[in-house]
């Protein structure tokens, strides 16, 4: 606790630069695994190599992967957005599929007796159905890019990891505790900001199918 | 930055230095193997204990979610500030952190077995033991299964984090290529620790559908 009290400023810089890391790879992750995910429910076929490789990509370790992904995007930050974008497609996706998949067919029925185009129907009805199930694809994706994202640090990505990694090279505890108090305290509020968030839009959606 | 060499060279690498990967590697096995079989020694009887204890469950299952948030990094730094360097302290790291998957799969598995085939295995009149190895177990052990293979296949990437805590393994010739920039000792770590993640990924599962009760196999995770 000593480190969080001496070093108000180092933290706070460290916990910024290590939210935007995980909000831009999450951002950057929804703008292309929303339309996968969009896809592969219209192209059906395209499931399993899809979900099969993101699975794969999935399984490489953290430090494997921006290591192997060096070469191309350097040391620093953008090696470790692309690496966690990466990652984070995995629930994305799989969850825009069963999201999409969940909508009742009597909704989509309804939507195209009301003259609606295709794109009208998935804008108006089933994306913001689907919405609380690929939500809950993103709050998992940002909980775990909470924690690898601590592992940019060792490729000059800056955040918490630092904390971290300096703490244990210099063998000072109190810095480490520092690093994975706040780190923690981040990936809870995101999973429990997220949830909420999931709550109150089921609950609009619970709402909309009722009225 | 620029970095040596090109990315093939790393075979070349490998094969130079065959004895020294090959203990790497095995080290790398040990410390995954060993760390999983501690945590399914220590998350089973756990998570049946919380199945049978009603006032254990909250604050178990509670922990284990709250567990499951604190970044692997940092139990693996904590755990250097509190027992040291070495092959034992990373050992202890790696299974605190696979013993979260197996107790909570392991808890969510008994907890979920359906109430009707207990019910009948009770009025067929089976001890709490029986009732416990023949029934609750059974019907658990999909879920427990991937709770094993999520755990596995997380060992295998945090034990590349143990080379900084001195615990081994092929992290080892991550750190040493990350030291003197130099991309095909680099890439003789990275890319067998992919291969092995990827493979105890795959080998874990056909095992999954070889132990599994048959009448329980659509049940995957």
């Amino acid at each position: 606790m000593q480190y969080l009290r001496d070093n108000p400023d180092r933290v706070l810089e460290l916990t910024e630069q290590h939210v935007r890391l995980v909000a831009s790879s999450i951002l950057i992750a929804m703008l292309i695994g929303i339309p996968i995910g969009i896809l592969v429910t219209r192209v059906r076929w395209l499931e399993t190599p899809v979900i099969g490789a993101f699975g794969m990509l999935y399984t490489v370790p953290s430090l494997a992967l921006f290591v192997i992904l060096l070469r191309y995007t350097g040391i620093g930050q953008t090696t470790v957005i692309v690496a966690l974008v990466l990652y984070s497609l995995l629930a994305i996706v799989r969850n825009t599929i069963a999201g999409l998949d969940s909508v009742p067919p009597a909704m989509i029925d309804a939507a195209q007796g009301m003259g609606m185009t295709g794109l009208q129907r998935l804008f108006w009805v089933e994306l913001p159905l689907a919405l609380p199930v690929i939500l809950a694809g993103v709050r998992l994706a940002t909980v775990a890019a909470v924690g690898i994202a601590t592992i940019g640090a060792v490729i000059g990505a800056g955040g918490l990891g630092r904390l971290i990694f300096d703490g244990m090279r210099s063998l000072d505890t109190d810095r480490i505790i520092a690093g994975a108090l706040v780190a923690s305290l981040l990936a809870l509020a995101a999973d429990w900001g997220l949830a909420a968030l999931g709550n109150l839009l089921r609950r609009d959606v619970g709402v909309l199918s009722k009225g | 930055m620029r970095v040596r060499g090109e990315a093939l060279d790393f075979i070349t690498y490998i094969r130079e230095n065959r004895e020294r990967f090959t203990e790497l590697l095995i080290q790398h096995l040990e410390l995954t193997v060993y760390s999983v079989l501690l945590a399914v020694l220590i998350a089973v009887p756990l998570a049946i204990l919380a199945s049978r204890v009603e006032l254990l469950a909250k604050p178990l299952t509670w922990l284990g979610a709250i567990g499951q948030t604190i970044p692997s990094l940092a139990i693996l730094a904590l755990t250097l500030g509190w027992l040291g360097i070495g092959f034992r302290p990373s050992l202890v790291a790696l299974t605190i952190r696979a013993v979260l998957p197996i107790f909570l799969n392991t808890y969510v598995g008994i907890r979920n077995a359906d109430r009707s085939v207990i019910d009948a295995a009770r009025g067929m009149g089976t001890s709490g033991a029986q009732l416990l190895f023949l029934v609750e177990l059974p019907l658990a052990s999909p879920v427990l299964f991937a709770g094993i293979q999520t755990a596995t296949v997380q060992t295998v990437g945090l034990a590349t984090l143990a080379a900084y805590i001195g615990g081994g393994g092929l992290g080892d010739l991550i750190l040493q290529g990350l030291a003197m920039v130099d991309y095909p000792i680099l890439l003789a770590g990275a890319i067998p620790v992919a291969l092995l993640a990827i493979a105890a990924e795959l080998l874990l599962g056909g095992l999954r559908r070889l132990v599994i009760p048959a009448g329980l196999q659509t049940e995957g995770r």
